[in-house]
């Protein structure tokens, strides 16, 4: 049986699958976090510049992060429900 | 005598009360006592439909997880802060919900299919050590009390508030009592029903008395335009806007306030503050308050992945797809009600700037609460009304997060320290008598401390607890759960390394900023002078002490990755069977089979 629940080889390709999903999504939001001071740092009168009177750093920050995160979440819970039900199929249809 | 001498001052009190506010709060208070009793009598006759789970929809567990999770700090310190501080405490309710993504991406899962609702019982199933289970309850006590204190100085604002006269520690005093006795009694267990309520209680106060202030003052961004940046004026013109026009609904700001350009942009009063104290010019202070800022954002992002309280909750569903879209819910309900707090203190700072003027339980922390009462000068009781709203999420926001907290230190004290380690042999009425003094020895600490922190700022305060569970319990869950190689011994060397030394950074700068601030008030010399002169010859290391999130959370994965290494022959025999527990879906049923393993083995 090439897909052994138990063998070495299936729990590396498990924990692969996930962590890279998990890694992925992490990565888009961490991106975005860590770059908003940056980009406040080098430059500060673009991000001073005013949106809806917002300033527009304000506006990213307070405002359109919100949804942000939603969408990665979304994504995230989609597609960890999908690479489950694939787990599952692989190992049931094996058996 | 005493009496005597008493009931004037009382009664004095009591004249200067605005009986709508009052009433409101009156009701909260006694509306959620009464549920706690209700529920926890229901829930023992349906056989515990809390772990049952399948009676709780996805809806309510959704509202329930988003209730326990949005405490004072979320209601009235993040306005507070952000009207304080400006842009930069607006990291602080970004972060609380980005947070959430990063326990939902990392931790959550593997913890759910593990079967681990708390993190001592994670510690000791996944190393099979109930040595290492006390050092995670330890540290239950230490996040706990810091986590509590907030909620504490969150008591005794919002009762200064309604009974004007009244001094801030018998607040804390009166509803620290309440709220021990209650937990003591059985009361509010936490129960699904009683925190789903809560959280749409929380979210109808914070945001419709702000949408009948923004539609008589102006909204969100007309109230920002009125602080200018350094680059608007040209701006301005250019446009054709005129933000002069927004000048006119501003009142003039106190000497205590910061400037427009600091409080707007980034890099303002929080993060240079210590670089500020050293005499470095603007430009110098600069690169030390973005290390302060992303300090900040690992604090509080690692910290919510290692909150022992949200775990606790974190999935009480059915099945894994539920738990998963319950969990998109949360994003989505508690993402919402970050909007509100900083338009609280947006507007606050053009049309209640007089906070500005005053520290402690007068000071902005209490921004949410008086804010809607500004509409009393044009329509009459509305505003107290509203004002008496705000002050009943307020009420629901700090007795649902203390009382959440004292269960669960309670339990971790009388079951584990009391139950496990003092007396194993102890009988039922035993353990019963031990949980009822835990909670008031547990709830007695947290009055103490509550007492202390006036000064502190709600928000910053639950900040600190983030960042010391972010250099404790983080570290431990996500190598715990994703690297198979990580040994008991490395655990703890990481864990308590990590998170000791955060927490005396930490300890160290609140201590000496009580000190600074209780000098001044009271024009005596500064009993910590020797610690603050310190600071001001090295804001960096003030800066690191104050966030010490971005050096403790590398150095705890750093000694866990070493430690473990040098322990390698110690990593549990059946490791592979734990990681696939951790990883392999549910219906593999694969959870039932390591625990007959496990009952075989022993």
């Amino acid at each position: 049986m090439s897909q052994d629940v138990h063998s070495e080889a299936f729990l590396h390709k498990l924990m692969r699958a996930q962590l890279r999903l998990s890694v992925g999504c992490a990565a888009a939001f961490t991106i975005a976090l860590l770059g908003l001071p940056l980009a406040n740092y080098f430059w500060p009168e673009l991000m001073a510049k005013r949106v809806f009177g917002f300033t527009l750093s304000w506006f990213v920050l307070g405002v359109l992060f919100f949804p942000f995160v939603w969408v990665v979440a979304y994504i995230f819970i989609r597609r960890s429900i999908a690479l489950e039900q694939a787990e599952v199929q692989s190992v049931k249809g094996e058996q | 005598m005493f009496f005597a001498a008493a009931t004037p001052i009382v009664s004095n009190i009591l004249k200067q009360v605005d009986p709508w506010i009052l009433c409101f709060s009156f009701i909260t208070v006694v509306v959620t006592i009464w549920m706690g009793f209700w529920s926890a009598r229901r829930s023992k006759t349906t056989s515990d439909f809390f772990v049952a789970g399948r009676s709780v929809s996805v809806g309510w567990n959704a509202s329930a997880i988003s209730g326990e999770y949005l405490s004072a700090a979320s209601f009235m310190g993040v306005a507070g802060m952000v009207m304080k501080n400006g842009y930069d405490a607006l990291w602080y309710p970004v972060c609380y919900a980005c947070g959430y993504l990063f326990l939902l991406l990392f931790i959550a899962g593997p913890l759910r299919r593990f079967g681990a609702y708390t993190i001592p019982d994670f510690a000791e199933g996944r190393y099979d050590s109930p040595v290492f289970r006390k050092i995670a309850v330890v540290f239950v006590l230490f996040i706990g009390f810091f986590y509590t204190m907030p909620q504490m100085k969150g008591a005794g604002t919002t009762l200064a508030y309604i009974f004007p006269g009244l001094p801030y520690w018998a607040g804390v005093v009166l509803v620290g009592a309440i709220i021990t006795f209650n937990v003591a009694l059985g009361g509010m267990k936490g129960i699904t029903l009683v925190q789903a309520v809560q959280y749409w209680a929380k979210m109808f106060a914070i945001s419709v008395p702000i949408f009948v202030v923004m539609s008589v003052y102006g909204g969100y961004q007309e109230q920002l335009a009125a602080n200018r940046t350094p680059y608007d004026s040209s701006a301005a013109v250019e446009t054709g806007h005129s933000v002069e026009g927004h000048e006119a609904l501003r009142k003039e700001l106190p000497l205590q306030a910061p400037k427009d350009e600091s409080w707007i942009s980034p890099f303002g009063s929080l993060t240079t503050k210590a670089a500020a104290k050293a005499g470095l010019k603007p430009q110098q202070q600069r690169p030390y308050s973005l290390l302060y800022t992303y300090s900040l954002i690992i604090a509080l992002v690692c910290g919510t992945a290692g909150l022992p309280h949200i775990l606790v909750r974190f999935y009480t569903n059915p099945d894994g797809v539920a738990a998963k879209r319950t969990t998109m819910w949360v994003m989505i309900l508690i993402g919402v009600f970050y909007l509100f707090p900083p338009v609280f203190g947006a507007i606050g700072r053009d049309l209640l700037p007089e906070l500005y003027a005053a520290t402690g339980a007068k000071g902005t922390d209490k921004v949410v609460l008086e804010l809607p009462r500004i509409l009393n000068d044009k329509y009459g009781p509305w505003g107290s009304v509203l004002s008496g709203i705000t002050c009943a999420g307020a009420f629901a926001a700090f007795m649902s997060t203390f009382s959440g907290l004292l269960v669960s230190m309670t339990g971790a004290l009388a079951h584990d320290v009391y139950g496990r380690m003092l007396r194993p042999r102890s009988t039922p009425e035993q353990r019963l008598k031990a949980f009822k003094f835990a909670a008031v020895t547990i709830g007695v600490v947290a009055v103490l401390l509550g007492m202390q922190v006036e000064q502190l700022d709600i928000n910053f305060m639950v900040g600190q607890a983030f960042a010391i569970a972010a250099a404790s319990y983080f570290p431990l869950l996500f190598l715990s759960a994703w690297w198979p190689g990580m040994t008991m011994k490395g655990a703890a060397a990481g864990m308590l390394t990590g998170g000791l030394l955060a927490l005396t950074g930490i300890t160290l700068t609140s201590l000496s900023d009580l000190a600074l601030q209780a000098s001044v008030k009271n024009h005596t010399p500064n009993a910590l002078q020797g610690l603050e002169n310190f600071w001001i010859h090295h804001p960096m290391v003030r800066i690191l002490s104050e966030q010490p999130a971005i050096w403790a959370v590398p150095l705890a994965i750093i000694l866990m990755l070493v430690v473990s290494k040098l322990t390698r022959r110690e990593v549990p025999s059946d490791i592979r069977m734990k990681m696939l527990v951790l990883h392999a879906p549910e219906q593999l049923g694969l959870k039932q089979e390591y625990i007959q393993e496990h009952h075989a083995a022993h």
